[in-house]
C-alpha cells in the first residue's frame, strides 16, 4: 500500500467510527452495474528502487546528444541553486496561495517576479504567469479584444515572423470566440514583414510582433509597433527574456511602446524537458490590468498595519466571474515561476546580459563556421540575436539525421516554412568554442560524405 | 513581510559562478539594442539563496502540514517522482529533438496514455492540455468540433450544474457556448426535471463532476447519459474528483464521452504554489478524431517498436494544439513514476482509502455537532459541513474557522465552495493522512466552536501566529501595489 500509512487496528477502528462493516459499504451508493472489478491493464506496483532504474535505463537510451536545436526552447545553464530552491517541499508541495497569511512565501516570490518581469518588459505590470508562451499569445488576443472594445473585427494581424505554433495553439484556443488570425506579408528577402505590402484599414483589433523572429532576425518593431497603432489596433509584442537585456524592451518599441508583452519564460532557469512544464509571461500597461487574465499579487497591509501579499483583483477569475470570467484559466505555472525568480536573482541583469553576448557570440562562430562549408549560407542576411537561418543545398532531413548518428542535433528543420532547404541553428551560452568546432566539422563532413554519395 | 530581494541589492554585487565569461556583441546595430537598464537584483549565491529558502518557510505545505484542501486532492507527492524526472536525460531533451533521441522519453508517454485509458475507460488519451481548465476546454472544443462536422451547428448549449467549478461555465463561454446552469436537488443528485427542461435541439453537451463538488456520487449518472444523448449531446466528465473513484468505477462505464484528469490531484504531480498542473484528455471512439495533437504512437518499423508523434495529419480533424510543444513533459513523467509505483492493486486502494479517511472524518465531525451539508448520503473522498447554525448563532463563520485553524498548524479547508451551501467548509483528507492527523484536526475543530459558543471567543482578527495577520483584500484591489518601486 505506498504512501497510506493506515494499519489494520486504525482501518477497523475507522471503520466502527463510521458504523460500516468493510471498506466496499462506503462505495455502496454507486450503482452495482456501473462497478468494475480491477484495473487489469495496469502493470503491478515496482518499488522506488526498480522504478529509478527503470527511469534510469529510459533516460539513457535518450542519450545527451549535443544540441543545436532552438526555435522556441533554449538549453541554458540552470544554477544548480534554482531547482534546489525551488524543489523544497514549501515551495513544490504548496497550493494557490488562498490563505494569504500562509502563503505570503509564494506570494512575495511571485510579487517579485512580477516586479522582475516588468522590469525586462519594461511595462506596467505583470500576471503571476500563464501554461507557456504559445497559449500566452491566445490569452494576450483575447486580452486585446477586451481591451480594445471599439474594434468588433476579432481580426489579429500577425506578422510573419511569430513563431508558427503560437499562432495555430491562439487559433485553436480562441477560435471559438470568434478570433481570426491572419498573417502579415513576408519580404522573401529579408524573412521580416514587407512594410510595403502591409495592409491598411482592415481594422484589426491587434497586431502581434515578435522579437527576435522565429527565423532569427531582427524586426523593425519600432515601425511595426506604430503602424499597428495606426490601425487602432493594440500591439502585442512577443520577446525572448534572454534576449531583454541586450534588445530593446516591447515597451519602448516604437512611440509608444506595446501594449501587451507575452512569451516563452522558459530560458529563464526551466529545462528543456521535452517540451514543459515551461511558463509563459504576460505583463502589460497599467489601464489594461482589470482586463488581464490570470493571477496577480499584491501588496497590501495585516490588522497590524505591516505590508503583506495577496493575490488580488480576483473579481476577474473564473472562480468568482464563473461563465464572465476573462479567461478559464485557473492555475498558473507556480513552480516554475519560482525558479525563475531564483534564476533571475541569481543573475541580475549583468549575469543575464552575458549569457545574452555569449550565446550571441557562440551563434556567430557556428554561423560563419558553417557558411564557410560548399552548400550552405545564410538564408537571410542582417542582425540577429542567438538564432540563425540557413539555405542549404540539398534537403535538410537527410543531413540532420547523419548528424544525429554522431550525436548531434543540428538544428531545427527549418522547410516547411521557408520555402526553401533551410535549416535554423542556435548556440547558446552552454557551448565552448571547441563544441562549435566539432559541430562545424561534422556539417563538413556530412556535406561531403552525402556529396560522395550523389 | 521578508525585505524585498531588491532591497537587499547593492550595485556592483554578482553571483559570479553563475554568469559566463563575457563576449562581445557584433552584429548587432545599435537602433535594436536595449537603451535602459532593467533594475533586476544585485544579490549574492548566498544572500539569494537564504533569502528564498526563509521564503519558502513562510509556506503551508503538504510536506509540513495537514492540507485538507477540498476538491484539491493534497496527497504526499512522492520525493522519487520529482527526483527521476529530473534525471539529465529528460530534463536536457529539446521538444524538438528527433524521435530517435526520445525513444526512452516517448516509451514512457506511450505507456501513461494507455495506464489513463486504462483508469478512465476511453480508447483515447492526449496528453498536451497543460491544466484542468485547458483540457476542459480541449473537451468542450471537441464536443462542439464532432457537432460542427455533422452539420449540427445549432447546438451550442452547454449544460452546467450549479455545483459546478468555476472553471466549467468559463471554459464553455471561452468555446463560444452559451451556459445553461440547473440546480441540485436536496440530496445532492442533479434535478432530473430541471435537466429534462433544458435539454433539447441546442444542447451541445453536459459538465458534470463525479462524485460532484458536493461530494456525494451521483446516483442517477446512467440515466442522466442516457437522457442526454438522447437529445443529442455529448457528456463531459470533470476529472477534478478521479481519486475518490479509482479502479471501482471508470468515466466510459458512466458511458462519458470525453473526460479531463488533473494529474497533480490523482496521480500526485505537485501542487507547486499553483502550478504546473497538468490535464490530459480522454475520449471515446466518437470523439477520438477531434483528439489534441501531438499524442504518442507506437509503430512497428522492421520488426522493431518506435514511438513517434502523430499529428495533425494524422487526426485531420483535430481542435489543434493547446502548447509550443507536447504540453507539461516534466509533470506527465512524475505521474508516469507515480502511477508505476502504485500499481494495480494500491489504485484501488487510493480511492478505498481516500474515502474511508473522508467517511471517518465526516463521522466524527458530525457526532461533535457539526452540521453536514447532506447528512444522509456517504461522503465519497471529501465532504461539506455548513457552518450557518454556528454563524447565525455564535457569528462563527466558515472565514473565521479557516483562519482558527491556522493558528492550529492546519491548512484551511475550501471555504465558500460550492457557492450553493451556506458557510461551507469542503474538507478532503486524501489517502495519505493518518488517523491520528485526522483525530488532531477533529480535536482542533472542536476545541474552536468549543471556545465560540461556551467563551465567546470570537477569530475575527485570527490568525495569529502568521507571518501576517489577515490581510486587507480591499485596499490590495483599490490601492494596486504589483510591483516594487524603490522611489
Amino acid at each position: 500500500m505506498p504512501f497510506i500509512p493506515h494499519t489494520e487496528k486504525d482501518t477497523r477502528e475507522m471503520l466502527a467510527t463510521i458504523g460500516a462493516e468493510e471498506i466496499e459499504d462506503l462505495f455502496d451508493e454507486i450503482p452495482a452495474e456501473l462497478r468494475i472489478e480491477h484495473l487489469d491493464g495496469i502493470p503491478e506496483a515496482l518499488s522506488e528502487m526498480e522504478v529509478s532504474r527503470l527511469m534510469r535505463e529510459r533516460a539513457l537510451q535518450d542519450g545527451s546528444p549535443m544540441c543545436y536545436i532552438g526555435a522556441g526552447a533554449y538549453e541554458h545553464h540552470i544554477p544548480t541553486a534554482v531547482w534546489d530552491i525551488a524543489t523544497r517541499g514549501e515551495y513544490y508541495s504548496a497550493y494557490t496561495p488562498y490563505q494569504a497569511e500562509a502563503s505570503q512565501g509564494t506570494l512575495q516570490t511571485i510579487y517579485e517576479y512580477q516586479t522582475m518581469i516588468t522590469e525586462l518588459t519594461r511595462l506596467d505590470v505583470s500576471n503571476a504567469s500563464l501554461y507557456d508562451g504559445a497559449s500566452g499569445l491566445a490569452e494576450a488576443a483575447l486580452m486585446a479584444v477586451r481591451a480594445n472594445r471599439k474594434v468588433k473585427t476579432g481580426l489579429v494581424l500577425i506578422a510573419p515572423g511569430v513563431n508558427p505554433v503560437y499562432e495555430k495553439v491562439a487559433q485553436a484556443i480562441s477560435g471559438g470566440q470568434g478570433l481570426r488570425y491572419e498573417w502579415l506579408p513576408r519580404d522573401e528577402a529579408t524573412g521580416n514583414v514587407a512594410f510595403d505590402e502591409l495592409p491598411d484599414g482592415r481594422e484589426p483589433v491587434a497586431v502581434v510582433v515578435q522579437q527576435p523572429t522565429f527565423a532569427g532576425t531582427l524586426e523593425d518593431v519600432d515601425r511595426l509597433t506604430d503602424w499597428a497603432h495606426a490601425q487602432g489596433a493594440l500591439a502585442i509584442g512577443i520577446a525572448n527574456p534572454t534576449s531583454l537585456a541586450l534588445l530593446e524592451a516591447p515597451g519602448n518599441w516604437g512611440a509608444e511602446g506595446v501594449d501587451i508583452a507575452c512569451g516563452e519564460g522558459q530560458p529563464l532557469g526551466i529545462p528543456l524537458s521535452s517540451g514543459g512544464p515551461y511558463f509563459g509571461f504576460m505583463t502589460c500597461k497599467q489601464k489594461h490590468v482589470r482586463q488581464m487574465p490570470g493571477r496577480i499579487v499584491g501588496r497590501t497591509t495585516d490588522l497590524d498595519g505591516s505590508p503583506g501579499f495577496a493575490l488580488t483583483l480576483q473579481a476577474r477569475e473564473q472562480h468568482i466571474r464563473r461563465s464572465k470570467a476573462t479567461s478559464n484559466i485557473c492555475t498558473n505555472q507556480g513552480l516554475m515561476v519560482t525558479a525563475a525568480t531564483v534564476y533571475m536573482s541569481l543573475l541580475g541583469f549583468e549575469g543575464i546580459a552575458r549569457v545574452a553576448r555569449q550565446s550571441h557570440a557562440n551563434t556567430t562562430r557556428l554561423v560563419d563556421g558553417l557558411c564557410s562549408i560548399d552548400g550552405i549560407e545564410r538564408l537571410y542576411g542582417g542582425p540577429y540575436f542567438h538564432e540563425v537561418a540557413l539555405e542549404l543545398d540539398r534537403p535538410v532531413g537527410p543531413v540532420l539525421e547523419a548528424l544525429g548518428r554522431k550525436d548531434i542535433l543540428g538544428g531545427y528543420d527549418l522547410t516547411a516554412w521557408a520555402g526553401t532547404d533551410a535549416l535554423l541553428v542556435c548556440a547558446t551560452e552552454t557551448k565552448t568554442a571547441s563544441d562549435i568546432d566539432t559541430c562545424i566539422a561534422a556539417f563538413a563532413e556530412t556535406m561531403a560524405d552525402e556529396r560522395r554519395y550523389e | 513581510m521578508s525585505e524585498l530581494i531588491f532591497e537587499k541589492s547593492r550595485n556592483g554585487r554578482r553571483a559570479f559562478a553563475q554568469a559566463p565569461a563575457d563576449a562581445e556583441v557584433t552584429a548587432i546595430p545599435g537602433r535594436f539594442l536595449r537603451t535602459d537598464k532593467p533594475r533586476l537584483p544585485e544579490a549574492s549565491e548566498l544572500q539569494t539563496v537564504r533569502h528564498f529558502t526563509r521564503l519558502s518557510q513562510k509556506n503551508f505545505s503538504i510536506d509540513t502540514q495537514f492540507y485538507p484542501l477540498g476538491s484539491c486532492t493534497m496527497k504526499y507527492n512522492p520525493r522519487a517522482c520529482n527526483a527521476l524526472a529530473l534525471l539529465p536525460g529528460f530534463t536536457g531533451r529539446h521538444p524538438l529533438g528527433p524521435v530517435s533521441h526520445g525513444q526512452g522519453f516517448m516509451q514512457c508517454m506511450h505507456e501513461l496514455q494507455q495506464m489513463l485509458k486504462e483508469v478512465t475507460g476511453m480508447v483515447g488519451v492526449s496528453l498536451t492540455p497543460m491544466a484542468g481548465a485547458q483540457g476542459e476546454l480541449a473537451g468542450v472544443a471537441m464536443i462542439k468540433a464532432y457537432h460542427d462536422a455533422r452539420g449540427d451547428a445549432e447546438r451550442t448549449e452547454i449544460i452546467v450544474p450549479d455545483a459546478a467549478h468555476g472553471t466549467n461555465p468559463a471554459t464553455a463561454t471561452m468555446c463560444g457556448c452559451k451556459v445553461r446552469e440547473i440546480p441540485t436537488g436536496p440530496d445532492g443528485d442533479v434535478d432530473m426535471e430541471a435537466l429534462d427542461a433544458v435539454l433539447g435541439p441546442k444542447t451541445a453537451g453536459i459538465m458534470l463532476t463525479n462524485p460532484s463538488t458536493l461530494g456525494v456520487f451521483e446516483r442517477h449518472i446512467k440515466d442522466i447519459a442516457d437522457r442526454v444523448h438522447a437529445a443529442g449531446g455529448l457528456l463531459y466528465y470533470d476529472g477534478a474528483n478521479l481519486n475518490a473513484i479509482l479502479g471501482k468505477v471508470r468515466p466510459g462505464d458512466m458511458d462519458f464521452d470525453v473526460i479531463h484528469m488533473n494529474l497533480h490531484k490523482t496521480f500526485s504531480t505537485p501542487h507547486g504554489g499553483g502550478g504546473p498542473g497538468s490535464g490530459a484528455v480522454g475520449v471515446n471512439e466518437r470523439l477520438l478524431p477531434f483528439i489534441p495533437v501531438p499524442v504518442v504512437r507506437k509503430t512497428e518499423v522492421g520488426g522493431e517498436t518506435v514511438y513517434d508523434w502523430a499529428g495533425e495529419e494524422d487526426f485531420p480533424q483535430t481542435i489543434g494544439r493547446l502548447s509550443g510543444f507536447m504540453g507539461n513533459a516534466g509533470v506527465l513523467l512524475r505521474a508516469y513514476v507515480y502511477m508505476r509505483m502504485v500499481g494495480r492493486d494500491g489504485m484501488e486502494r487510493i480511492a478505498e482509502y481516500a474515502t474511508l479517511n473522508a467517511n471517518y472524518l465526516m463521522a466524527r465531525l458530525r457526532d461533535a455537532g457539526f452540521e453536514l451539508a447532506f447528512p444522509r448520503r456517504r461522503a465519497s473522498h471529501e465532504f461539506i459541513v455548513t457552518l450557518r447554525h454556528e454563524a447565525r448563532e455564535v457569528n462563527l463563520t466558515a472565514m473565521d474557522v479557516a483562519k482558527a485553524l491556522l493558528d492550529r498548524n492546519f491548512h484551511a479547508p475550501t471555504t465558500y465552495f460550492p457557492l450553493l451551501v451556506p458557510e461551507c467548509l469542503l474538507i478532503e483528507p486524501t489517502e495519505t493522512e493518518s488517523k491520528e492527523t485526522l483525530d488532531n484536526f477533529v480535536a482542533a475543530m472542536i476545541e474552536i466552536a468549543r471556545a465560540a459558543k461556551e467563551d465567546g471567543v470570537e477569530y475575527k482578527e485570527a490568525p495569529y501566529t502568521m507571518p501576517v495577520r489577515r490581510l486587507d483584500d480591499v485596499k490590495a484591489a483599490r490601492e494596486l501595489d504589483l510591483r516594487y518601486r524603490p522611489d
